[in-house]
């Protein structure tokens, strides 16, 4: 099974309601890493404020930072290979990269994405 | 003292700032050692005095004092030990990230609920370290975590079943995250914590009606969380035989004695003690010795004349606000200080000058507010309720931004929106679609009472750069909040505090926190000034005399406008006695 990295931006919460406008993306992308993880999918989810140690000992992920700052992000890896960047992917991207059945899924709405906006 | 009787093996001495915490920690650590007990004293007093009273150096390391046999000290400073957790997170990719994603997380991780997670973290040790307590009888604390930092130390064992179970992300821990590898020993610590046989919470306050809400609202959350036992010290407080001749402190007492009275009910069941004010300064170990022993052992110290500052007052701060005809003035400071108070009397007074004002306030107790409705033309009057405030934000938002969610997917954003940073989130909307008006009128406010205020401001900066990098190749003029209130000419930040020390110092941490923002405050306001209303009273005169060397660092080191006001024989409630506050 493919192993699915999400790389966030400087997040309190992985869902964002702590913003000063909860971000739709954010609340969205939780729910469907959820729905992965119940389907049986592999993904993990590293904050930049939380764990930078992670960014830095990628090297793919480390250049791209270098690169795009961190207003680039989010950055997804599937098996260590960079597949998307700047939005967070949607539930059928997530299926498809995870090899998991997409009958299951609905298809959502595209939300244009931006970094994730403060803190609580 | 019925605090003292069978006691636990820890004490946590908790309440807001300058209610004597430090002083009654110390007097029970002395007074425990002087009976043969070998006691640890732990303070995390950001003015830590405790080796000033016992003339030592203590510092972050257990230290004996000599003077008291059996008796050892230690200070915790929390803004060290959240720069240390800052460290231990950013350290290992200093040099290899780009300069800017490293202040960009050092940011994140400057906000209240680091520092009060990283203070804890450093005495968890102490709580569930069984070697080292096998040292002690007693470990006192002038300090406990609040609801809040408990509440989150929970949230781990909590969810940790809901990831085993495999049903989510645990999303809400925010600054606990660089803490996990230790999670056995938070749950460790928040077991003794809640069992009344290793711990006993002694809740301190003032007999002021603000204080003892405040100090009932700690109790109701922190018994929600199973922290039940609780005993509750009113320190402080003025003796009837100090009311001959002096009619500031006849006022005093009388108002003392109400308070006291009008105990919030959640208080009335809990064994309660009563400390006097003491007629000598808390310095030293006979002073400390004499503070839990009977008053009447007690000779007061003589005090000489008090030379009254040469202070500004009110009415001269306010010709200053008025100039400009119309902005946004907000009182910050820490709760019980007198914002709302303040607020409402420079509004009437801005009102009276002809001004349109718009007064607001988030005080829970907003009966003062209430009273001003209608009794100026030109004055409006709004009330911003917390409860109410974050019930619509959370509604809104689960029938916005949940609406496409399967069950647990929702599911999961309720559970977020139960964490604490909601309400202020909610409370700072609310505050945010107010401050608008203040380009066509006075808008005067006070603030929601919480170290979280700051973490709001730090949000409304993410806000203003991401709007910034969106509109920024446009060149559309745009205003966010955080401009408005980085804007000198939009805003004026007046912080309020008391002439003691403590108070002072957490007024110093919050001004360099708003600059740390970029929010320079327009001027700091001493609120209750004994010195300034002149006692006769010897123990009123004492604590006057006590007052100018804080009013002095206000002027000298900290303000750039300042202004004191005289603690008012009556409460300062209806127009009348609200203009009393602005007039020369």
């Amino acid at each position: 099974m493919a192993t699915i990295q999400v790389f966030d931006p400087a997040l309190c919460c992985s869902s964002g309601v702590c913003g000063v406008d909860v971000d739709q993306a954010l609340v969205t992308f939780a729910s469907d890493v959820d729905w992965l993880k119940q389907n049986g999918g592999q993904i993990d989810r590293f904050n930049l404020a939380q764990q930078p140690l992670a960014f830095a000992e990628n090297a793919a992920v480390k250049a791209f930072l270098e690169r795009s700052g961190q207003e680039g992000l989010p950055l997804i890896l599937v098996d260590g290979e960079l597949v998307l960047a700047g939005r967070y992917p949607r539930r059928a991207e997530l299926a498809r990269w995870a090899g998991i059945s997409q009958l299951a899924v609905e298809t959502k709405p595209a939300s244009s994405c931006c970094s994730g906006s403060g803190c609580c | 003292m019925l605090f003292l009787d069978h006691l636990p093996p820890f004490l946590f001495f908790t309440g807001k700032g300058g209610v004597g915490k430090t002083s009654l920690a110390c007097a029970t650590a002395i007074r425990l050692a002087d009976q043969g007990k070998r006691v640890l004293l732990v303070s995390t007093d950001p003015a830590s005095n405790v080796g000033q009273v016992f003339g030592v150096t203590i510092g972050n390391v257990v230290t004996p004092i000599d003077t008291v046999p059996g008796l050892n000290a230690l200070e915790i400073d929390p803004q060290a030990a959240a720069q240390a957790y800052r460290d231990r997170i950013v350290d290992p990719v200093r040099g290899v990230l780009p300069e800017t994603v490293v202040k960009g997380i050092e940011e994140q991780l400057s906000g209240a609920c680091t520092t009060e997670i990283a203070a804890f973290d450093e005495f968890t040790a102490l709580l569930t370290d069984t070697a080292l307590q096998a040292g002690y009888d007693h470990i006192v604390f002038d300090t406990a975590p609040t609801g809040h930092t408990i509440r989150l130390l929970q949230l781990p064992g909590a969810w940790s079943g809901f990831l085993e179970e495999g049903k989510g992300d645990a999303s809400c821990l925010g600054p606990l995250a660089g803490l996990e590898k230790q999670r056995s020993q938070y749950q460790g610590a928040v077991e003794a914590l809640s069992d009344p046989r290793r711990t006993r919470l002694i809740l301190v306050a003032r007999a002021q009606r603000s204080t003892l809400r405040e100090v009932a609202r700690t109790h109701e959350e922190l018994a929600a969380i199973g922290l039940t036992q609780h005993y509750l010290v009113v320190n402080g407080i003025l003796p009837q035989s100090e009311t001959s001749g002096d009619a500031l402190a006849a006022a005093v007492w009388q108002r003392e004695q109400v308070a006291l009275a009008e105990l919030p009910p959640v208080l009335r069941d809990l064994p309660t003690d009563h400390v006097s004010l003491m007629p000598f300064n808390l310095v030293g170990l006979p002073a400390l010795r004499r503070m839990l022993s009977s008053p009447e052992d007690c000779a007061g110290d003589v005090i000489e004349a008090i030379v009254l500052p040469d202070a500004p007052d009110l009415a001269t701060l306010v010709d200053g606000l008025a100039g400009d005809g119309h902005g946004l003035i907000m009182l910050m400071g820490k709760g019980g200080v007198g914002k709302t108070t303040l607020a409402a009397a420079v509004a009437v007074e801005l009102a009276r000058r002809g001004y349109p004002v718009h007064l607001t306030t988030s005080d829970p107790a907003a009966h003062l507010a209430e009273t001003l409705e209608g009794s100026l033309a030109n004055l409006s009057v709004s009330r911003i309720d917390p409860h109410t405030e974050t019930e619509r934000y959370r509604q809104q938002v689960l029938a916005t931004k949940g609406k496409g969610l399967d069950e647990q997917g929702r599911a999961m954003l309720e559970e977020d929106l139960r964490s604490p940073c909601t309400e202020e989130i909610a409370v700072f909307q609310a505050f945010s679609r107010v401050i608008r008006e203040a380009g066509r009128k006075f808008v005067v406010m006070d603030t929601a009472p919480t170290g979280h205020t700051l973490l709001l401001l730090d949000a409304t900066g993410a806000y203003h750069r991401e709007v910034a990098r969106q509109m920024g190749a446009s060149g559309i003029h745009f205003t966010t909040p955080m401009m408005q209130l980085q804007d000198p000419a939009q805003t004026k930040v007046l912080i309020v505090t008391l002439a003691e020390t403590t108070p002072v110092l957490e007024a110093a941490n919050l001004q360099s926190d708003l600059r740390r923002a970029g929010i320079e405050p327009w001027a700091w306001i001493i609120n209750n000034s004994l010195a300034l209303a002149n006692p006769t009273s010897p123990l009123l005169r004492r604590r006057a005399a006590n007052e100018l060397a804080q009013i002095d660092a206000v002027a000298t080191r900290h303000a750039q406008r300042w202004a004191v006001v005289p603690l008012q024989a009556e409460e300062p409630v209806g127009v009348e006695r609200l203009q009393g506050l602005t007039r020369h």
